[in-house]
């Protein structure tokens, strides 16, 4: 699969994530503009955030590279949050993913007026390396 | 001997606002309230049991506690599910009650949320900027989402599935609010429109700053002990006569359907616990973090069918003088939410089943329903109580 774009950033000062024994390897995917979700080998279960086991059938996932494209699930517009740096980009959308491949995750939508994300919005992932080992998935609308 | 758990004490601490109180002491004050007003001894209690996560820089967990008060406890329980807490607690002791594990339990909880705020107010918030963040979320830091955010997406979500409109979320804040102007206690007692609540501040599309709880000190306690020792106590017992909790998640990026809530499950449970059927309860004492929990816990719990929520708030049936008059003392949304306001809900029910709720009093009410929500509608504890042994 082809990689999706890597935006790089000069300095990072929003929270990062502190890559672990299993999820080293999504962020480090991510960082390479790849989104990584995990399916069981046993039942094929489908899942995110990575785990060390199938949370339906306790199996050892293995990963499985997605497409990158996606629906808007469900969505709010954040317009108050007390705390730089999110206090500084306000307003700014949070939203469900349904990835093409099933499974939900949370992320942000950006490049598009806040007031334009709708339920159903199809959108496709985009990343912010922030370290060597750490790329953040973000969405933006399909074909934008 | 009968082990039939019943509530026998209730304490409330100073709110909205303490000044003068720490986390810490919200809980004593609250244990020596609830203890005087069962009438027990303090060395009667053998059992000891709360949630922690309200002392800011105090430290309040369970065992700090248990040794700060001295109780030389048979049982102890620290389970922390959020908001939900004490409604799992009242479903752990139930069953500890029944099978002896202890005789006579003391439940506490103290926050000093709103004056810690206050002194604090300036020094931003809760994210450092720059920090590596480890566990579930990781996956979820970067993005800035804030808690109103997470239960705004099941706003977002039900609107888009059933129609629920903005107006109806909103009648639930003003029908709490009509609660709230007779509680003198209350933080916020002015009239309130559904206009006043659509014009508020947007603080997370779709909810308005109006649709969002206000942030108070306070701490509550309650005391449960066997329906044996409550004959020789001065109040009348409330009986749990059914409890029990659920979650389907923690985080909010786990959530899976946002139209609903482990209330679901939980909800029938502790109503079959208790052998009562939905049209058998009085009143809810329900966790309004925000309007939208109201809703999404009416809906799942089972009181009217999904989607059927919002022309049922509309109708006027959680308003004083409806078929189920809700969070009678002016809930989490107008007037104490201290950061966990799950015992609230046990101690509000518990005034209401004793007839001691004054102007707010719903009349003959036998038996009311506390549910809880943890987390982000993630750990949902039901309690039904009721003041006939069943
Ligand atoms: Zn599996």
């Amino acid at each position: 699969m082809t990689a999706h774009e890597v935006k790089t950033v000069e300095e990072w000062i929003k929270p990062l994530p502190q890559p672990d024994g299993v999820s080293g390897e999504y962020w480090q995917a991510a960082s390479e503009g790849r989104l990584l979700i995990q399916q069981c080998p046993k039942c094929g279960h489908k899942q995110w955030y990575p785990r060390a086991l199938c949370t339906a059938c306790a199996t050892e996932p293995e990963w499985l590279e997605c497409s990158g494209r996606g629906v808007v699930h469900t969505f709010t517009v954040v317009r108050q949050y007390g705390a730089r740096p999110f206090r500084d980009e306000l307003p700014y959308v949070i939203a469900m993913v349904e990835l093409a491949e099933g499974p939900m995750m949370l992320g942000s939508i950006t490049d598009c007026d806040p007031d334009d994300v709708r339920i159903d919005l199809p959108v496709e992932v985009y990343f912010v390396k922030t370290a060597d080992d750490v790329g953040i998935p973000y969405w933006r609308p399909a074909g934008s | 001997m009968d082990r039939t758990p019943v509530i026998v004490g209730i304490g409330l601490s100073e709110y909205p606002v303490a000044p003068d109180l720490d986390g810490v002491q919200h809980h004593v004050l609250a244990a020596r309230r609830a203890i005087e007003d069962a009438g027990i001894d303090k060395s009667e209690i053998d059992g000891y049991v709360n949630a922690g996560g309200g002392g800011g820089m105090m430290v309040d967990d369970v065992v700090t506690m248990a040794e700060y008060l001295r109780i030389n406890h048979r049982y102890i329980d620290g389970t922390m599910t959020g908001g939900s807490s004490f409604e799992f607690h009242v479903q752990h002791l139930a069953a500890a009650i029944r099978d002896g594990a202890c005789d006579t339990a003391l439940v506490t909880y103290g926050s000093d949320q709103l004056s810690r705020m206050g002194r604090r107010l300036g020094t931003g918030g809760f994210t450092r900027a720059g920090a590596r963040v480890s566990g579930p979320i990781q996956y979820e830091a970067a993005y800035g989402n804030s808690l109103v955010g997470s239960y705004a997406m099941y706003a977002t979500r039900h609107m888009h599935e059933f129609g629920t409109t903005s107006e109806q979320l909103a009648e639930i804040a003003v029908g709490v609010r009509e609660y709230a102007m007779l509680n003198p206690k209350a933080m916020y007692r002015d009239p309130m429109t559904v206009d006043d609540v659509l014009s508020s501040r947007m603080i997370a599309d779709p909810l308005h700053k109006l649709d969002c709880c206000a942030i108070t000190d306070g701490g509550g306690a309650f005391i449960m002990t066997t329906a044996e020792r409550a004959k020789d106590l001065p109040k009348p017992p409330v009986y749990v006569l059914g409890a029990a909790g659920a979650q389907t998640h923690w985080n909010i990026s786990q959530q899976v359907d946002f139209t609903t809530s482990a209330g679901a499950q939980a909800g029938p449970e502790a109503l079959g616990r208790a052998g009562l059927t939905h049209d058998d309860v009085d009143m809810l004492m329900f966790y309004d973090s925000f309007t939208i929990t109201c809703l999404i816990l009416l809906e799942s719990l089972g009181f009217v069918k999904q989607g059927e929520g919002g022309p049922f708030v509309s109708e006027g049936n959680l308003k004083r003088g409806g078929k189920l008059p809700l969070n009678t003392d002016g809930g989490g949304l107008s007037s104490c939410h201290p950061g966990m306001r799950g015992i609230f809900l046990i101690i509000e029910a518990a005034r209401q089943l004793r007839g001691e709720a004054g102007d707010a009093q719903v009349p003959d009410c036998k038996v009311a329903l506390a549910a809880g929500s943890g987390g982000w509608l993630s750990c949902i504890g039901v309690a039904v109580l009721g003041n006939e042994h069943p």
